[in-house]
């Protein structure tokens, strides 16, 4: 009873805090059109919205990622290939149907021959509050499909591969990710997939502007929107963790031995996870391609799941608070705070050395290999972010009579 | 299409095949004879075989070619022995998964150090004058370097298999790869152990960089990456930690993507050629895990 | 020991954070107008977007600043690297945003365009695209600008001057898969060379290919008589080498792209034929040569981006227009304000020395011409074949 209590609180707390969340994010996004005179960090259009959006949609890839290889101990490197059947997959519904002969040129127009977005402007208008109605519907719809389409292809390859051991099953996944990319690049199906070229023209976060009637923006919304779906996923991620199921996951990470010993399905509990991380990562695959405004196979690379891999590292691996944070300090640094590293500076007339593009990645490789090598735990170990972590940290901060002696006995 | 298909292509296609096959057997000797240790997939040979062929192009700028390729391969080898070092001893009790992400670490360290210091730019891997000499096989214009592959791979196998089973190293090596922990117990100096086997590893890599590089020229900061991963489906299929294995894999590898890359063009299916290796790769992996000769445990290194 | 590092890491983290800080505060009482530059300077496109930097940072070197209402604006550019990607390219837009730039110049490579044009044109800041190719850079952007010929237009030209030149009845075509750029250069060039009653095989390989000898073992058992490679410098590179010790005798045709001194030194002393479209002939413009050399040969720093030689790549006299263009605009403008210049953009005129620039309503440059350079594999130069026009199509 007392257990379920404080669940309960819990939940209303979580629920209260991603709503404050969500209302900071707003408030910021708009400040600068209530303030006027702000520094340029908080107009709409600066670095800082940029790396919140692109945080907010590697969170949930990075959780997804940590749902499988974190908590139920299971090596893939198939995340790329999954997030490209969600972008495209979002990408091919969503796209409007007179945007379709221009996105298509090559191939004299789509073969799929409705768009979700014209489906749900015929049901609720076009204008004014129907059109916004329409498009929510029709991004969300296309967000879960492209979760589904992601989740039904792990289901199809989890069949074989889940019943290898750890790095085979590593590179099996990531082999799986190259056929997958392959696939997509194909010309044959170009009429669907448009073959080498992107597909663009869909509905983007910039589409979640609330417009006045003259075309000018008044309430921005653009980085809220990724910040609710990721939220409301990671959220589901969490429940899903908290549940028998996720023990029963954790327990396989464990031991698998004695996890199956205790009567645990061990196939069925491994493709449940499997397929549940494929979904969050499709559906974080729509929103990659709602933030880069394209849907490319190019980009897809192994590449990009060795990132997303190390930034779990990076957070600590098992951890969901750990790999939020270690995701939006990630983002943050290679896409903004370092990128000074890459251009040449002079202070004065001299010459600072080192400093000229591709440094800046020579860097940021140098910090993780730090990290994984001397800080294997990550920011969060296994642990998650709570009040009374945040309380503590902030009373060793304070030079108190208690902490100082403490610190010196660590070394 | 019968106008393809005529012998001369055939001739063409299965030398270009073998030749890939060699190149690509010399890196995958060194992917399994790490696994067979380790149990690490080290992800980080590839992209040391690609700073192979980027040093050869800086050293060979300065030193004449006789000279460079022994500097070059010598290099390789502290650098496959510095990497063990650095990367992998540390982690030597840490769960296998971290020994993994470090491996990817390093790839990925030493891809950006190379975009870094080539500064993005292609580059040109030097002529070396006595490998690209053209001669004809059956009317087919062909790379001296291309017959000279496999030859090279062969000699370089039976010494190798001739120092695993007939030097100490050798033996460490088998009883290391047999059971980690018991060795340690008999006195067997691991690191030791370790550390040669990449040496070892690397040195085979550089060679077949050179090849390699001399076949194709060019060079860019993800030049290592495919055949890496090629090289490691390739000792999969023959079953991880055995060297036989991993040069028959390599070869039939070559080879078949060869042959799908050779297909008509109105098939359009060339695509494939490297998604045909990675869905071998899982073929295999579901129906006989250990390989075409994993389970002879004996052949393990 | 793990307490040190930390620490360590910690300071390098601050530091870099009060490097940033400062860097956007380097003011003084100078006006300043700033002109972004998206290019790539690392992954595929890189040696591409170095050289197009090269043609800009010349002609800033020539005219640094801007005479506006009796005022003195300097004119500053800043550098942001897209990665060849389509997505690092939004950060990488949303950089130069952030740095206050008045318009864009850029980029190499067309995917990249389309990925970070959606940021400037959020933020009401004119591009002008240097040598982006593809249509849907402007298409459906009605910032973005540009100041070279589609690819419909080059592929046009190409397949004419295979069918007038070499009479040309069979064509091998070869892109990398996936790649927008390559593969819509052949889909036009098909097109129009089908249209004509010739026959057109198409081939693709995959990213990271090295191997082409499969390939060009193809294109010459399938009796190609010339054989179409719009491809990355990279893999052009490698194309050619292999065709060298392979023999092939058919002509090879080159987009834009394959205008680069990595291509012209890897055909250097070999049989190959290398026909390549592009925008720019050396010669064009001897005082613009003489300029770019002495600045290329002074600079070590341009001469390694520019591959070690001073051989001019048409994208370098285009970027070099590009700041010309953006110039006019602001001197129309009156201002280094964002929203003055994109009004003032669309009627621009400016007399380069890739020839005339206008602008038609959809942002694309009114051109009608190109340049087909030859190989001259013995001396390693460019030598210009002919001036095409398109079949008016």
């Amino acid at each position: 009873m007392l257990q379920q209590k404080t669940n309960r609180k819990g939940a209303a707390g979580a629920v209260l805090g991603i709503l404050a969340l969500l209302l900071g994010v707003v408030l910021l996004e708009n400040l600068s059109a209530l303030i006027p005179g702000l520094p340029g960090v908080l107009q709409p259009t600066s670095q800082l919205f940029t790396v919140l959006k692109k945080g907010a949609v590697y969170a949930l890839v990075v959780v997804s990622m940590n749902l499988l290889n974190g908590f139920t101990g299971l090596f893939s490197l198939g995340q790329a290939g999954f997030m490209l059947l969600g972008a495209y997959t979002y990408a091919i519904f969503t796209v409007p149907m007179d945007a379709k002969d221009q996105v298509y040129y090559l191939y004299g127009g789509s073969a799929v021959k409705f768009s979700l977005v014209d489906l749900f402007e015929g049901i609720f208008g076009t204008s004014g509050a129907g059109g916004g109605i329409a498009l929510i519907f029709a991004v969300l719809t296309g967000l879960v499909l492209a979760g589904l389409v992601a989740a039904l292809f792990a289901a199809l390859i989890g069949l074989p591969v889940l019943r290898l051991k750890s790095d085979y099953l590593a590179i099996a996944t990531l082999g799986f990710a190259e056929i997958i990319r392959a696939i997509f690049q194909w010309q044959t199906l170009g009429p669907i997939t448009n073959g080498a070229n992107m597909i663009k023209g869909f509905p983007t976060f910039a589409d979640f502007n609330i417009k006045n009637s003259s075309g000018q923006v008044v309430l921005r919304l653009s980085t809220m929107v990724p910040f609710l779906v990721a939220a409301v996923c990671i959220a589901l991620v969490v429940l899903l963790i908290r549940s028998s199921y996720g023990r029963a996951f954790k327990a396989i990470r464990d031991d698998e031995v004695a996890a199956e010993a205790m009567g645990i399905s061990l196939f069925k509990h491994k493709m449940l996870s499997f397929v549940i991380s494929s979904f969050f990562a499709g559906v974080g695959g729509g929103l990659f391609a709602m933030y880069v405004a394209n849907a490319q196979a190019m980009v897809f690379t192994s590449t990009m799941t060795y990132e997303i891999m190390l930034i779990m590292v990076i957070g600590g691996i098992g951890s969901i608070s750990g790999s939020v944070i270690g995701t939006f300090l990630y983002v943050a640094c290679s896409e903004w705070w370092l990128r000074f590293l890459d251009a040449e500076t002079y202070i004065g007339s001299f010459k600072v050395p080192l400093l000229r593009s591709g440094f800046r990645m020579v860097v940021f490789s140098v910090v993780i290999m730090i990290v994984v090598l001397f800080f294997s735990k990550g920011i969060m170990g296994e642990k998650e972010l709570s009040w009374a972590m945040v309380r503590g940290f902030f009373q060793k901060l304070r030079p108190g009579k208690k902490a100082a002696p403490a610190e010196k006995k660590e070394d | 299409m019968e106008q393809l298909f005529t012998p001369e292509y055939i001739v063409s296609i299965l030398l270009s095949g073998i030749s890939l096959g060699g190149q690509l057997a010399l890196i995958a000797i060194g992917y399994t004879m790490v696994y067979g240790i380790l149990r690490l997939i080290n992800f980080a040979h590839g992209d040391l075989f690609m700073v192979v062929g980027l040093m050869g192009i800086y050293v060979c700028a300065v030193l004449p070619t006789y000279a460079a390729i022994p500097i070059v391969i010598l290099i390789t080898m502290g650098l496959g022995f510095a990497i063990e070092r650095a990367a992998y001893k540390p982690l030597r009790s840490a769960p296998r998964m971290s020994a993994m992400i470090s491996a990817i670490g390093v790839s990925y360290l030493l891809q950006n150090t190379a975009t870094y210091v080539t500064g993005g730019q292609p580059m040109t891997y030097p002529t070396i004058e006595t490998l690209n000499r053209t001669i004809n096989i059956m009317g087919t214009p062909t790379k001296l370097v291309v017959i000279l592959t496999p030859a090279l791979v062969l000699v370089l196998i039976v010494l190798l298999t001739q120092l695993i089973n007939h030097t100490k190293i050798g033996m460490a090596m088998r009883a290391v790869s047999k059971d980690f922990e018991t060795s340690r117990l008999m006195g067997i100096k691991i690191n030791r152990v370790i550390s040669t086997t990449f040496v070892i590893g690397s040195a085979l890599a550089a060679v077949g960089a050179i090849l390699y590089f001399t076949t194709y020229p060019a060079i860019t900061p993800t030049s290592g990456s495919m055949p890496g991963l090629k090289a490691f489906v390739a000792a999969v299929f023959g079953g991880i930690g055995s060297i036989p294995g991993a040069v028959i894999g390599a070869f039939l590898i070559g080879i078949c993507e060869t042959i799908i890359k050779g297909l008509p063009s109105s098939w359009n299916v060339s695509v494939f050629s490297d998604a045909f290796t990675f869905a071998l790769l899982i073929i295999i992996l579901t129906c006989k895990p250990t390989g075409l000769f994993g389970e002879k445990a004996t052949d393990k290194v | 020991m793990k307490k040190m590092i930390a620490i360590l890491l910690a300071v390098c983290m601050v530091l870099s954070l009060c490097a940033c800080g400062s860097s956007g505060s380097g003011a003084s009482d100078e006006k300043v107008i700033k002109i972004g530059v998206f290019e790539p300077s690392s992954g595929d496109s890189a040696s591409g977007g170095k050289k197009e930097i090269l043609g800009m940072q010349y002609a800033n070197s020539q005219v640094p600043e801007v005479e506006l209402n009796g005022e003195t604006y300097k004119i500053e550019l800043v550098l942001a690297d897209n990665g060849s990607s389509t997505d690092k390219a939004p950060s990488a837009a949303s950089s130069l945003v952030s740095a206050g730039v008045s318009v864009v110049l850029g980029s190499y490579g067309s995917g990249v365009s389309i990925a970070g044009g959606p940021k400037f044109e959020e933020a009401g800041i004119p591009a002008i695209g240097v040598t982006c190719t593809n249509p849907n850079v402007t298409a459906g952007n009605s910032y973005y600008f540009r100041i070279c010929f589609l690819d419909n237009f080059q592929a046009d030209v190409l397949a004419n001057f295979a069918m007038d030149t070499f009479d040309a009845k069979v064509a091998y075509c070869l892109g990398e898969s996936g790649n927008e750029y390559d593969q819509g250069l052949i889909a036009f060039f098909t097109q129009v060379f089908e249209a004509a009653g010739g026959k057109v095989i198409t081939d693709s390989f995959p990213k990271n290919n090295s191997d082409f000898n499969s390939y060009l073992n193809k294109a010459k058992s399938e009796g190609a008589d010339v054989i179409f490679t719009p491809v990355s410098i990279a893999y052009a590179v490698q194309i050619m080498k292999q065709a060298a010790s392979l023999g092939i005798e058919a002509p090879f045709l080159g987009s834009d792209t394959l205008d680069d001194n990595m291509v012209l030194e890897a055909v250097k002393g070999t049989d190959l034929k290398l026909y390549v479209s592009t925008f720019y002939q050396e010669g064009g413009s001897p005082e613009f040569d003489e300029g770019i050399k002495a600045y290329i040969n002074a600079n070590s720093e341009a001469l390694t981006a520019n591959g070690g030689n001073d051989t001019i790549s048409a994208v370098t006299a285009m970027g070099y227009d590009a700041y010309f263009v953006a110039l006019e605009a602001i001197k129309k403008a009156g201002s280094g304000d964002k929203a003055a210049i994109m009004a003032a953009l669309p009627d621009v005129t400016y007399t380069g020395v890739s020839g005339d620039i206008a602008f038609d309503e959809q942002g694309d440059a009114v051109r009608d011409t190109a340049y087909i350079k030859t190989a001259d594999t013995a001396s390693g130069a460019w030598a210009l074949e002919t001036v095409q026009t398109g079949s008016g199509s």
